[in-house]
């Protein structure tokens, strides 16, 4: 078993239901997900999608979907030659309530040791939860232009 | 976000972040080793960062990982920093960092 490369953590003043509602659902992913719509009928085991603008960008499988406590799913880029053959890697979401708070923990392990990877995703992860946290306690995305991350489009 | 910037106004402290930077997810143990604190010092830092959740924990099988969290960073960025500055202190770093940067 190896241990996950990031393990981001976020309180947010919410309730579990609506963060499971924001983590599911692409009302909310494309306020504070760059745009991007996340499709699947989230069953253990179905298809996974991210789409922006009409393109996929990342694909994966649902490995746990277990409302409003742990989410799971598989994350591989396919847009970008150089990512397309590495192996998929893992996100697990894990939410516990905390008096008015949720702790959102994000885990993200499985790179094999591609920095280029992981550098994109280092970036991109800190950006998506605090504009998640913004959309949940004031009802406004942060608008973090993709372009700013310096991540090309990954 | 007073615990943020207590957390940070410390060198011990901000130096075990840059370990914690340079690879994630250390034991105490890794965290201690080569360091010039005692592990009683280590200790009780990372208990104020883990307040101020700059740092934060998961347990891998039988050892206590330590990861970094940058996200309270990002987000006091996000205060300040407004959304078209940010390309250019993304330049301006850059440029920091080349001309400021050692021959190692």
């Amino acid at each position: 078993m190896s241990k996950p490369e990031f393990v981001y953590v976020t309180y947010i003043e919410t309730t579990p239901d609506k963060l499971w509602q924001a983590l599911t659902s692409s009302e909310f992913s494309k306020a504070y997900w760059f745009g991007t719509e996340l499709r699947s009928d989230w069953r253990v085991g179905s298809p996974f999608a991210l789409v922006m603008d009409g393109t996929t960008s990342d694909v994966g499988e649902i490995l746990e979907y277990d409302p409003p406590r742990r989410l799971s799913y598989t994350f591989q880029h396919i847009l970008r030659a150089e990512f397309r053959n590495e192996r998929p890697t893992k996100v697990v979401f894990t939410l516990e309530p905390h008096g008015k708070f949720v702790k959102l923990t994000l885990t993200h392990e499985g790179f094999d040791g591609v920095p280029e990877l992981l550098n994109a995703i280092s970036n991109g992860w800190p950006a998506i939860l605090s504009s998640l946290k913004s959309l949940l306690e004031t009802g406004t995305a942060l608008a973090i232009p993709l372009s700013a991350l310096g991540t090309k489009g990954l | 976000m007073d615990d943020v910037f207590k957390a940070l106004a410390d060198a011990s402290r901000r130096s075990l972040l840059d370990r914690l930077h340079a690879r994630n997810g250390q034991t105490l143990n890794e965290l201690c080793d080569g360091l010039d604190m005692t592990r009683q010092a280590v200790t009780k830092h990372l208990a104020i960062l883990e307040v101020a959740n700059l740092v934060t924990t998961i347990r891998h099988g039988r050892e206590k990982l330590h990861y970094l969290n940058p996200v309270p960073i990002h987000e006091i960025g996000e205060r300040w920093i407004r959304k078209f500055e940010r390309g250019k202190l993304t330049a301006l770093s850059e440029l920091k960092r080349q001309l400021e940067k050692r021959d190692e």
